[in-house]
Formats: C-alpha cells, sequence, structure tokens
C-alpha cells in the first residue's frame, strides 16, 4: 500500500495576497470576492475574518455590514493556481518523487520510500508544515493509505498533522463528515436528506440501491478512500527536468532485467547531465507498472554527482524493493535536483597523501533506511550533555575539539542516575556509593570540577552549580559522579548525587 | 619466555617471506598498524594490529556491558591510522570529549546509529568494502560465524581495519564471548586500579589487555597504561613500589 500525503492549504487565497502585499496587518480581516453576474460572494476568508463570524458563500454586501474595516480583493483563481503550482514543484524536490496538485487548495504526494530521507514520516509532515507556515501559508498535512483517505482527514482535523498507521485507514475514516467524501454538493445534501451523516454510515449499506440512486460516483469515492480501487497520481513535473525513460513493449518483473535497464538509464542520465554540465543531487526513479500504479524510489546525494558507477549503486541496493506486480511497462529516471558540476582534478600533487573522498559511501548508509549518519561537533557548553551536537557527516570541518584539561568518560548514561553516598560535604568526595544496588568504596577521587548552570538558557539555571568527581573504587572501575549543588547553599542544588559515565 | 617468542617469530617472519616471495611479488601485502609496544607487537604477526582484517574486543567484568575501556582503546587505535573512521551503532551513549582526549578529532569520524543490529552488520560491511578509510568500527551485541567470515573478507578484500566493540545488554551475555568468529585477533580489556600517584588522586588509567586469540600467533596478557593524548599505550611499569597491588586479585603472566 503507498503512503500518501495530502497537504491542505485553507487560506491559501488570503495568504496569497498577503504575501505579495506586506502592508496588509496581520490582524485585518480580509476576505476574497468571487463575482458570477451581478452576484458577489465571499470565496475565501482569512483567520481574522472567519473569527469576525464571516463564512464563505457569505453574500459580499452582507460582510461588509457586519464588518467595519473589512478589506475586499477580488479572486484570482488563476493566481492561486500558479501559487500552488509552485509550491508543488517545490514539493517535489524536496519531498517525493510522485507529487501532484490537488486543487484548488491542496497538494497531494506518495512518500512511499522517501520519507527516511527526511528522517521518517512524523518529521517529514511536521517540517513541511513548519516550511510552508515560514513561507506566510497556513497548512495541514495528513499521512494515510489512500489519496481519499488522507485528503479527507486533513481537510476534517484540526490538528496540523495526522498519520495514520498502516493498516488502520477503515478506522480513521469511519466517523468522518459525508462532505469529505470529494462527492458534488447535491450528492451530499440528498444523502443526508436520506439520514446518512459519516463516511462509515454510508460504506455499511449495500452498493446496489446507492448505485441505482446516485450514479457509480458515490461507490467510486467510497472505494478510493478504502484502497479497493486504485487512485493513481500523475506526478507534475517540471518543464526543465532533466529525465530519461524507457517503455517496454513486453513487461518486465525479474529483477536481474530490471537492474539491467536501470544502469542503462542512469548511463543516459549521465550523458544528459554532461550535455548540460550538471551533476545529480536528487534522482528519482519512477516504474509504471502495467496496473497503472506507480512506485517509486528516491536517491539523495551529499553532493552533485554525476558518476555513473556511484548512481547505479544508489539505486542497486533498493531494486529489491521495487514489487513489479504484473509486470512493469515503462521505467523512468529524473535527476529531479540539479547542480552544476566542475570536474576538478582530484589530486593536486604527487607527494600529497591522497585523502578518499567518502561522500559515495556516506550517501549509500543516507540512501539506507533505519540509520542516520551524522559526525559530531564541540559546543561551547560546560554542562556535558549540551557539549556535543550532532552536525551533517558533509559539514565543513574545522578543526574544533573539545577542551582536554579535564579528563571525560567513553561512556555518557543518557540522564545522570541516582546514587546513594556517605560523604563529607562541602567537597569532599564520597567514601562509598551505591549504584544499581551495588555497594562501592571509593579508593580513589579526584574533584570536584564545578560545573555551572547556564542561566542564559533557562532561568533555574541562574544559581545551579554541578560538582563532578571522578572515583575509583576497589577493583579499579572508574565512574564520573556528581552532586547537584556545592555542597554548602541549598539554593544551587538539591545535593543529592548521580552517577554520569563510566571511565575506561 | 620472551625471548623464546622473540626466536620463534623470526623463524615465522622467513617462513613468511619465502611463502611470499613463492607467492610473487604482486600478492596481497598486509600492513599492520603496531602499538609501539614491543612486548605486545612481538605477539602479533607481522608486528602489530592487521589492516584489512577483522579484530574484536570486549570489556571485561562490568565493561562487557557498558564497553567503556573498550570503546577507548579501539578509539587510540582509530586515533593512530590516518582518513576518516565510520563508526557504526545502535545505541549513542559514546562521549566524544573521551575519544577526543586520546587524540581521535571529531572531524574524522562518522557516525551510523542505525536502529537494529543488522543494519549495523550491514552499514560495517558496505564501509569495510568502500576502502580508503583509516578504521571502521562497529558495536555489536552478536557477531555470528557466518556474518564474521563476510566481514572479514570484506576488509581483507579492500585492506581496511575492522574493529568491533562487543558490548552485551546484560552481564550474561557475555558468555557468547567463547563463541568462535572469523576475526584474526580478540582482545580483552579490563580495568584494573590505576597508576599510584605520589599525592592523592586517581593516576594514569590502567588496563589488563589480554589478547585471547590471534590467528597465527599466540595469545598474551599485559599490564597498560590506558591510551595518552596520541592514542598511545604503553607497558605499565610492573616495580615494587606499588604496595596497592599486592592483593591484586587478577593472575598475570
Amino acid at each position: 500500500m503507498a503512503r500518501v500525503v495530502s497537504v491542505f492549504l485553507p487560506t491559501l487565497p488570503t495568504d496569497r495576497i498577503r504575501r505579495t502585499d506586506p502592508s496588509l496587518s496581520p490582524d485585518t480581516p480580509l476576505v476574497v470576492i468571487a463575482r458570477s453576474g451581478s452576484k458577489r460572494w465571499i470565496a475565501a476568508a482569512d483567520r481574522a475574518a472567519l473569527e469576525l463570524g464571516l463564512r464563505i458563500g457569505m453574500p459580499a454586501a452582507k460582510a461588509q455590514a457586519l464588518v467595519q474595516g473589512l478589506v475586499m480583493i477580488d479572486a484570482d483563481p488563476a493566481a492561486d493556481l500558479a501559487v500552488l503550482e509552485r509550491l508543488t514543484l517545490w514539493a517535489l524536490s524536496q519531498y517525493s518523487p510522485v507529487v501532484a496538485m490537488d486543487p484548488p487548495d491542496g497538494i497531494i504526494m506518495d512518500t512511499e520510500g522517501a520519507d527516511h530521507l527526511q528522517g521518517g514520516e512524523e518529521l517529514m509532515l511536521s517540517g513541511l508544515v513548519n516550511r510552508l507556515r515560514g513561507r506566510g501559508l497556513a497548512a495541514r498535512a495528513a499521512i494515510a493509505e489512500t489519496w481519499g483517505a488522507a485528503h479527507a482527514i486533513a481537510r476534517t482535523t484540526s490538528r496540523e498533522t495526522v498519520i495514520v498507521p498502516r493498516g488502520e485507514t477503515a478506522r480513521a475514516v469511519n466517523r468522518l463528515p459525508l462532505s469529505s467524501l470529494r462527492l458534488p454538493a447535491e450528492t451530499v445534501a440528498s444523502l443526508r436528506t436520506l439520514g446518512f451523516a459519516t463516511v462509515g454510515d454510508l460504506a455499511a449499506i449495500p452498493r446496489a440501491p446507492l448505485t441505482l440512486r446516485f450514479g457509480p460516483e458515490v461507490g467510486r469515492r467510497l472505494d478510493q478512500m478504502f484502497g479497493r480501487v486504485a487512485e493513481p497520481i500523475d506526478p507534475i513535473r517540471p518543464v526543465d527536468l532533466v529525465e530519461v525513460q524507457k517503455s517496454f513493449a513486453e513487461p518486465i518483473g525479474a529483477p536481474e532485467t530490471i537492474e539491467k535497464y536501470v544502469s542503462r538509464l542512469v548511463r543516459q542520465l549521465c550523458l544528459e547531465l554532461v550535455k548540460r554540465g550538471l551533476g545529480v543531487r536528487r534522482a528519482d526513479l519512477i516504474v509504471h507498472r502495467v496496473d497503472n500504479t506507480i512506485q517509486a524510489l528516491r536517491a539523495g546525494t551529499a553532493k552533485p554527482v554525476r558518476d555513473i558507477a556511484w548512481l547505479t549503486k544508489l539505486f542497486r541496493d533498493r531494486i529489491e524493493r521495487i514489487e513489479p506486480g504484473f509486470g512493469i511497462e515503462k521505467l523512468s529516471l529524473a535527476a529531479i535536483i540539479a547542480e552544476p558540476l566542475i570536474e576538478a582534478q582530484s589530486a593536486s600533487s604527487l607527494i600529497e597523501e591522497q585523502v578518499t573522498d567518502v561522500t559515495p559511501l556516506i550517501d549509500v548508509l543516507g540512501n539506507r533506511g533505519g540509520q542516520r549518519s551524522f559526525r559530531v561537533a564541540p559546543v561551547a557548553s560546560d554542562v556535558p550533555e549540551r557539549s556535543v551536537q550532532r552536525i551533517a557527516p558533509t559539514a565543513a570541518e574545522d578543526g574544533a575539539t573539545w577542551p582536554l584539561n579535564w579528563p571525560r568518560p567513553p561512556r555518557l548514561l543518557a540522564r545522570p542516575e541516582p546514587i546513594e553516598v556517605i560523604a563529607l560535604l562541602p567537597d569532599h568526595p564520597p567514601v562509598s556509593f551505591t549504584w544499581r544496588g551495588k555497594r562501592r568504596r571509593v579508593k580513589r577521587a579526584d574533584g570536584p570540577e564545578r560545573i555551572f548552570g547556564e542561566w542564559w538558557k533557562r532561568s533555574s539555571e541562574w544559581v545551579a552549580v554541578r560538582d563532578y568527581f571522578v572515583v575509583e573504587d576497589d577493583v579499579g572501575e572508574r565512574f564520573w559522579i556528581f552532586r547537584a549543588g556545592d555542597g554548602v547553599d541549598a539554593e544551587t542544588g538539591s545535593h543529592k548525587w548521580f552517577l554520569h559515565g563510566m571511565f575506561a | 619466555m620472551t625471548a623464546v617468542v622473540a626466536t620463534s617469530n623470526a623463524v615465522l617472519d622467513e617462513l613468511r617471506e619465502k611463502i611470499a616471495s613463492l607467492e610473487g611479488a604482486g600478492s596481497r601485502k598486509r600492513s599492520v598498524l603496531p602499538f609501539g609496544v614491543p612486548e605486545l607487537d612481538a605477539q602479533l604477526p607481522g608486528g602489530g594490529l592487521a589492516f584489512g582484517a577483522l579484530h574484536e574486543v570486549a570489556g571485561g567484568g562490568n565493561g562487557a556491558v557498558d564497553g567503556a575501556a573498550a570503546a577507548l582503546f579501539i578509539g587510540g587505535i582509530a586515533a593512530r591510522t590516518t582518513g576518516k573512521v565510520v563508526w557504526c551503532l545502535t545505541r549513542f551513549d559514546l562521549f566524544f570529549p573521551a575519544l577526543a582526549q586520546v587524540g581521535l578529532h571529531p572531524d574524522r569520524v562518522i557516525f551510523v546509529e542505525c536502529d537494529k543490529e543488522e543494519t549495523v552488520l550491514a552499514s560495517f560491511e558496505e564501509a569495510l568494502r568502500y576502502g580508503g578509510l583509516g578504521a571502521v568500527v562497529a558495536e555489536l551485541v552478536r557477531l555470528p560465524m557466518t556474518a564474521s567470515r563476510r566481514l572479514q573478507l570484506a576488509a581483507e578484500k579492500s585492506g581496511t581495519l575492522g574493529l568491533v566493540i562487543r558490548r552485551w545488554r546484560r552481564q550474561t551475555e557475555a558468555s557468547d564471548f567463547g563463541m568462535p568468529t572469523a576475526a584474526a585477533s580478540r582482545w580483552r580489556i579490563s580495568v584494573l586500579p590505576s597508576e599510584p600517584l605520589p599525592v592523592q588522586g586517581v593516576g594514569r588509567a590502567r588496563w589488563l589487555a589480554e589478547l585471547m586469540r590471534v590467528r597465527a600467533g599466540e595469545g598474551g596478557e599485559f599490564i597498560i597504561g590506558a591510551c595518552d593524548g596520541q592514542g598511545r599505550i604503553r607497558l605499565s611499569s610492573d616495580t615494587a613500589d606499588r604496595p596497592d597491588q599486592t592483593d591484586r586479585s587478577f593472575a598475570v603472566s
């Protein structure tokens, strides 16, 4: 089953106007007016206008009478569509190989096999919503197994992101209102008259009378929502896309055959890229199957690449994930993000030691699911758990490291564990301590190393102090323990002891 | 005893040279990474840790679970190589400032944090196969024979130094370390009371390094001083002026 993300932009027309006209204050109610002959009504309203009681479909004159200082702007569906198209192309480059517009106010995409590049579905959705908000667009996103379900959930929920787990589609959509079925308004109205309120009500009754009364549309929409009928997403393609494809007269299915054609496509793509002086940053392999469904594999690279072996490897690792079904009729390979690539001589001197470029390895590791690669870098903080940050594996090497004046343990507990100690205050190391039920006598100790709280981060750390000791027990096991507080002033900490790490 | 070992090694070296000349000049040249400790290097064929091979290190005692000493020992070895280091693990409880203190620079190390142990094995193999890296490290609970053979072959092919830290979730699981693997050497690093200082305080950390198994060589036990700022270990001077060592319960050869 696919994983379909539906993005809903509830206030796209008003958000677009605000973006182009920054003089509009966010508090001013703003509505977009559509007209047909002499009739004028509200086609879209922003949050401020909605809070004042204006509704979509309300006559413009009434709205004007109700709200003072209402900004009314004529609707421009073409401009809205252009914005939506731009957003869709952006989503294509960022999130998934299979993205399409879902007009008038949505984007639909299949992120099966692509969410790992964003760190999983949860991070992907929240990141998507946050980035849209950063562009001044209100958005809600839902992920489910079908277009119908994701579309309905994104438009009925009040939460910003919803994830419907695999196999739970039916449970998630049963209680949604009929209006979320993407049916014509008249059909929904007459269904309501007949006493149906939710999708579940409609799904529970026999299909034949419904079809007789309303035609096949109702049944089709239900099947699409529950995933009984495929609803392929026809992916949007930018005009200047570097894309190569291969159609097969006879559908293929064997992994070896797929692999053969994939490496051919990669070679073709690289030739195209050479012509344009580009290197690929993100490449999509789209598999069109005979049953009219699409499967896509996306591979990202850390820097522009035009290396045939490298690119082939990125896809070859995952060819086994392609389910050929009844056969594959078309393969297409596109460089979704391509950047200028300048060929450079790798070794400038024969004497210099050749440094191996590890970017291809990082790409291979990064394109596999279930793992993250990163480097660590120092942060200017004395608090041990804050002194290390994760950075991208390909981040620039700045040679920074930690100050080496105090010993640090190679293993740090995720959170300090409380220990019971016998110790003299204020600055003596413990005589003995009990950790995880085992009592240890302290043979030798070093310390205290005083670490102050960072008041600029949290006001509760204004006076906080930790006194760290290196302690060694009878058998030579060395631990890093600390006392919260300076041992004199109760304000500086609880004076409780904790074990924070293990020395070698 | 050391003298006997030394001569036998000389004979062995001669034989190895002969075999190498029979294999032809183009045969694979195996280089080693010496520890710089003559007694220790003498126990290892070629006089050091072989590149293009897999080496297993586990912690002894409680260290089998946290693997702190094993990690630092490995960190010291990796620090003395050149090139990037790939470090694959499932639970990231490594505190890098400690590794920086044995000379491993953070710019050199790429961590791969995996969800499952199988993914660690796959990434480890991928990195070993890649070639051109200083060392590839993996923290593993289990290392089955078949997997270790694959890894050993991958390391041989690319000539990369493969280092495995064996650490367990529970103390009882450490018995798994008795199972055979295809690794070229197997070590156990346990902590010992630190080197005595003339004043109060914790001295240089000391380890009992047990070379439990080494291909084409004999094992041994060494009391070593922990890695210094350049990742070097040294033999701990076993002199008499250490009253605290009299009650030590370790049997040292």
